[in-house]
């Protein structure tokens, strides 16, 4: 039971909150057309006949899409519909070149799933919970249509007109902004893994449409409002925040909730009503005729499943079973792009924890301090293992070690190689220790006193005096063995 | 079955098919009649009869993930994408600003 | 000295394979006979050059010793259905006035490449809807017959190919091409005295035809004799990668298929085709069909097609639905007409555009598909439509437990004259009661001339098969053309 609620002038309200996510699916070229997808082209240059509706033309559905979106629904363990139909959506505006939509509504590809989110993603050890998802169902994407080009006209590029889009449905399960935020950050983490969309919300590529509705608690479901085309998490949870709020007002005003379509304004922080693009919405879905039902069979599927990765709460469980805290696997699992790096660095046969340790807090604040991701790191897991190699056979020691990586990461070089050239190894030899220490004391003849007469604090002055006159190479744990050895024992009279 | 005035005029507007008041008045008998006569369907018993979804039994093909693959389906034909476009500037079609 | 238009298809391409003649005088001939036909308004577009080219491409392969292609030689006419390169292609619609495909239909490409050549695009009903080619935007198509009571009144050719046969039956072309939604080639083919061959739906591409009912909608041959057809069907015919209804076969060998020898052929007789007020003569024509066949080998079978009255009112729930639908592209964006009043925007601009483009019974037909699909209705009108439209394929499946092909009349009269049944859109449509129940079920039906009516008018009797027989088809078809002896023909008054 989530806890959020908005305060209102006649008490608590709950929020109920639906998501429907477009993913644009990653793939060559179009869903019913052989032009291509890529972002950025010059207007109408990735347009086919068959996305520029011309007449007589027809669609034939590309495999990849029907692929990716059956991989997405096995990532969340959604049920799989061997035979699904498209249908089409009638409706007319400029960036609908056939007059219609095709998508599925009666039968989609893939029915109920689930995805798990945390409640405190910061937080391991939070309570998680079950968002159900009610279907994944594939379309075309519409056109663009740009106002801002001319004072009277508005212009038309349908380059993606015909993308292959999911459309990602849940049920409505979300009860706060934050809630909301965490399923949509998942989502896109699952989608990533599977490589079946970019995720990439500035771009376009995925966008979400906002159902919220508001009740007192234990009342029946209050009307909705669909906030639409909102493009990015932190806005989709502002407009979770904001439509709960308006809605509060009006009611407690006496008002009604119309069931309508909204956007989002970011810069006012507010939801406004659209002018209403079509009649009540009637959009008189019928099945396409031009395209037989989609009948899947079980080679297709199961090459589907072989293809999917470990995903994100898979792999945060066996980076957990192998010693990596709950909280270090979390940071490591959230994107696709760090686990496969922590993979193959793992797979270079570091130590689980060490190589936990070091990636999560050096690495990852490396490219923190940097500006840069991982996919552009400096570093590639080789060298990140070549390094942690030189610590785990004593070689380097930790300070020694954050040296040599900073110096790999200005250069490019290998830890071995910087090793070499600035002579950055530790040294173990007792004797050089020995004979440091040795003048050291010398020259703290006070403190030593002190030390022996009780002031077991002062052990620490040594160790920081003697790897300072050994220029941080000294291998700390010999240092401190033969400090011991050298000081005696620490004893108060 | 009759039809009246408003419903044909709201029917040609989904239709986006502009009418006048008179025609709208004029064809509202003829669709009443065509639709009263299609009403006949009514006292065909259906009942366990799975609507008709392929003329003749075929499979839906799928195509290969490859771009421009038939150059009559891929893209990159910008010229004859607009070729014969009423309005078309800078790449575009043109058509009336919108306001959303 | 043969006037070569007299000559059908077949003719015409083993005359240019043995050199009898040129391919060039052949195009020439037609050329000429198309330009003088303008009273007849059968053609929208003459392409002369396009089948001065392909004749010379003939010619030329001829002369260097080459094997000559399929339709070498042979010109034919193009319905304006088809989109062809560089060539407007209009639909018959105003919406559509001066737009230029860059594309080519796999139907007129497959002709181009079997060696065939344009003379022109052919007038019909504006977007495929009518039975009359009298909704065309660019006048009607006048039927080269006439009626023998002296009262020159003008003819209907029959619709929505009614350029195309009147093209065929005027031998401005030896054989043309048609498309048949629901009888919009043999019901023409009728009224004129011609054969046309519907083929089982997916035979042909639709793609680049333009759309008018997409799960009815086939592209066929129309033409003289049996022959022909089987010629012309093979040329446009075959599995299309770009159409997702098209049929993965090999195309048969129909033309080297053709037998009118009957023995063991069952024909079945649907007693629900014997409809009330059915006139006379085409009763007594349907017998002479049955003992036709019987003579050739066949025997006869009376079947039952019980939900026969319910196939037109399912295809006018149907048809309309798919087209509300298949239409919607035409809105003054990307090609065609734009109407833009002023201060128009957008939706205005759309209803405006659609409003002048489009013509009456297209508008008719949008209203109906949009009316029948729109919340509330669904169910009631098009889930029931697809339903009883099962009940129907049904129906046939269950016939050919007992026959192997079905004889009915084409159509339920001769050809009536433009404007008789124009101010009723029912009265029209009852036109097709004989063959939109096989448009329903996808199967192949064919019309071909069975003779003439007291009027002097032809009369055509339609072959149904079975799913994927067009053998079956051709064959009864040309059992019933040997014994017709049909050569009746128009007297030019064009």
């Amino acid at each position: 039971m989530s806890d959020y609620r908005i305060q209102g002038e006649t008490g608590e309200w709950e929020v109920v909150v639906g998501l429907e996510v477009h993913a644009q699916v990653t793939s060559n070229a179009k869903l019913f057309s052989g032009a291509a997808t890529a972002f950025g082209a010059e207007p109408n240059t990735q347009v086919s006949l068959v996305d520029a509706a011309m007449p007589g033309m027809l669609p034939v559905p590309n495999r990849e899409c029907i692929r990716q979106a059956v991989r997405t629904g096995m990532a969340i363990e959604a049920q799989i519909n061997k035979w699904s139909r498209f249908d089409r959506k009638n409706y007319f505006y400029a960036d609908l070149p056939q007059g219609y939509q095709i998508s599925q509504l009666y039968h989609p590809i893939v029915g109920e799933g689930a995805i798990d989110i945390s409640l405190d993603e910061k937080n391991p050890d939070a309570a998680g919970k079950r968002i159900g998802v009610e279907r994944i169902h594939v379309e075309q994407d519409a056109g663009k249509l740009m106002h801002d080009q001319h004072p009277t006209q508005s212009y038309v590029d349908l380059n993606r007109s015909g993308v292959a889009l999911m459309e990602i449905v849940s049920k409505p399960d979300l009860a706060s902004p934050a809630e909301t935020g965490a399923y949509l950050r998942k989502l896109r983490s699952i989608l990533r893994y599977v490589g079946s969309c970019d995720g990439n919300m500035e771009e376009g590529s995925m966008r979400a449409d906002v159902n919220v509705s508001v009740r007192k608690p234990g009342d029946e479901l209050g009307t909705r409002t669909e906030t639409k085309n909102v493009n990015s998490v932190r806005f989709v949870m502002a407009v979770v925040e904001q439509e709960a709020r308006r809605q509060v007002e009006v009611l407690e005003a006496g008002g009604k909730i119309q069931q309508e379509t909204r956007l989002y304004d970011p810069d006012r922080n507010e939801t406004r009503s659209m002018r209403s693009k079509e009649d009540a919405h009637d959009y008189r879905y019928f099945p396409d005729p031009d395209l037989l039902p989609l009948v899947l069979d079980d080679a297709f599927l199961a090459e589907c499943r072989a293809s999917l990765p470990e995903l994100p709460d898979a792999k945060r469980a066996r980076y957990e079973a192998l010693g990596i805290t709950a909280y270090q696997a979390t940071v490591l699992t959230a994107e696709v792009e760090a686990a496969r790096w922590f993979d193959a660095l793992l797979d270079a046969g570091v130590k689980p924890a060490a190589a936990a340790n070091w990636t999560t807090s050096e690495l990852f604040g490396a490219l923190n301090r940097t500006g840069k991701d991982i996919e552009n790191s400096p570093v590639s897991p080789a060298q990140a293992a070549e390094l942690l190699g030189l610590i785990a056979d004593g070689t380097l020691s930790g300070s020694l070690a954050k040296q040599v990586f900073e110096v790999m990461l200005e250069t490019g070089d290998g830890a071995a190689k910087v090793v070499e050239d600035r002579g950055l190894k530790q040294t173990s030899d007792t004797g050089a220790i020995e004979a440091v220490i040795a003048e050291v004391m010398a020259a703290n003849a006070e403190k030593v006193a002190d030390y022996r007469g009780g002031k077991d604090k002062l052990f620490g002055f040594f160790v920081g005096q003697t790897m300072k006159a050994m220029g941080g190479k000294a291998n700390p744990a010999v240092v401190n063995e033969v400090l011991k050895g050298m000081l005696g024992e620490s004893v108060a009279s | 079955m009759s039809v009246d005035t408003a419903t044909v005029k709201r029917i040609a507007s989904l239709a986006r098919i502009a009418i006048t008041d008179e025609d709208a008045a004029r064809m509202a008998p003829e669709l009443g009649n065509i639709l009263g006569w299609i009403e006949m369907l009514e006292e065909v018993d259906t009942t366990g009869i799975e609507p008709m979804t392929a003329v003749i039994p075929n499979t839906l093909r799928l195509r290969d993930d490859v771009v421009n693959a038939d150059p009559l389906t891929g893209g990159g034909i910008r010229e004859q994408v607009l070729a014969n476009a009423p309005v078309a500037e800078h790449g575009f079609f043109a058509v009336p600003k919108v306001i959303e | 000295m043969t006037d070569l238009t007299d000559l059908g298809i077949a003719g015409i391409r083993d005359g240019v394979r043995d050199g009898s003649f040129r391919a060039r005088e052949v195009a020439d001939a037609f050329i000429a006979k198309v330009s003088k036909a303008k009273a007849l308004n059968a053609f929208l577009v003459e392409t002369p050059d396009h089948a001065i080219a392909a004749a010379t491409a003939a010619d030329t392969a001829r002369e260097a010793g080459e094997t000559l292609k399929p339709l070498a030689g042979v010109p034919i006419g193009m319905k304006d259905l088809f989109c062809t390169k560089g060539v407007t292609t209009t639909a018959a619609s105003h919406i559509l006035e001066g737009f230029t495909p860059t594309y080519e239909s796999t139907v007129s490409q497959n002709l181009w490449d079997a060696g065939a050549g344009m003379l022109g695009k052919l007038n019909m009903d504006q977007f495929a809807m009518g039975s009359s080619n009298e909704t065309s935007a660019f006048g009607n198509v006048i039927s080269p017959w006439k009626r023998n009571d002296g009262g020159n009144a003008s003819l209907a050719p029959g619709g929505s190919s009614g350029g195309s046969s009147s093209a065929v039956a005027a031998r401005l072309c030896p054989g043309a091409t048609g498309t048949d939604t629901g009888g919009s080639i043999r019901q023409p083919a009728a009224f004129t005295g011609i054969s046309g061959i519907k083929p089982t739906y997916g035979r042909c591409s639709r793609w680049g035809t333009i759309a008018f009912a997409s799960s009815l909608d086939q592209a066929g041959p129309m033409a003289r004799d049996v022959k022909d057809c089987a010629i012309l069907l093979e040329a446009m015919a075959g599995f299309d990668a770009k159409d997702g209804t098209s049929l993965q076969l090999d195309v048969p060998k129909w033309e080297a298929g053709l037998s009118a020898n009957l023995n063991g052929l069952r024909v079945g007789i649907p007693k629900e085709y014997r409809v009330d007020g059915m006139p006379e003569e085409i009763e007594a024509l349907w017998q002479q069909g049955i003992d036709w066949l019987k003579d050739a080998g066949a025997t006869i079978v009376e079947v039952s097609l019980p939900h026969t009255k319910y196939a037109l009112p399912a295809y006018y729930i149907i048809a309309p639905a798919e087209a509300s639908s298949n239409l919607a592209r035409y809105d003054g964006v990307r090609y065609g007409i734009r109407d833009l009043p002023t201060g128009a925007g957008l939706q205005d601009m759309y209803a405006a555009t659609r409003a002048d483009g489009f013509g009456p019974e297209v508008k008719r037909r949008i209203m109906i598909g949009t009316y029948v699909l729109s919340a509330g209705f669904y169910d009631a009108y098009y889930t029931q439509a697809q339903k009883v439209r099962t009940l129907i394929a049904r129906d046939f499946e269950r016939a050919w437990e007992t026959c192997d092909v079905l004889l009915t009349p084409t159509a339920p009269s001769a050809a009536f004259a433009l404007g008789e049944k124009s101010a009723d859109p029912i009265a029209m449509y009852l036109n097709d009661v004989f063959t939109v129940p096989s448009s329903l079920a996808g199967l192949p039906a064919m019309s071909v001339p069975g003779g003439l009516d007291k009027q002097g008018l032809p009369l055509g009797l339609q072959i149904i098969g079975k799913p994927l027989d067009e053998q079956g088809v051709l064959n009864a078809g040309l059992a019933i053309e040997q014994r017709a002896g049909f050569t009746a023909r128009p007297e030019a008054w064009w």
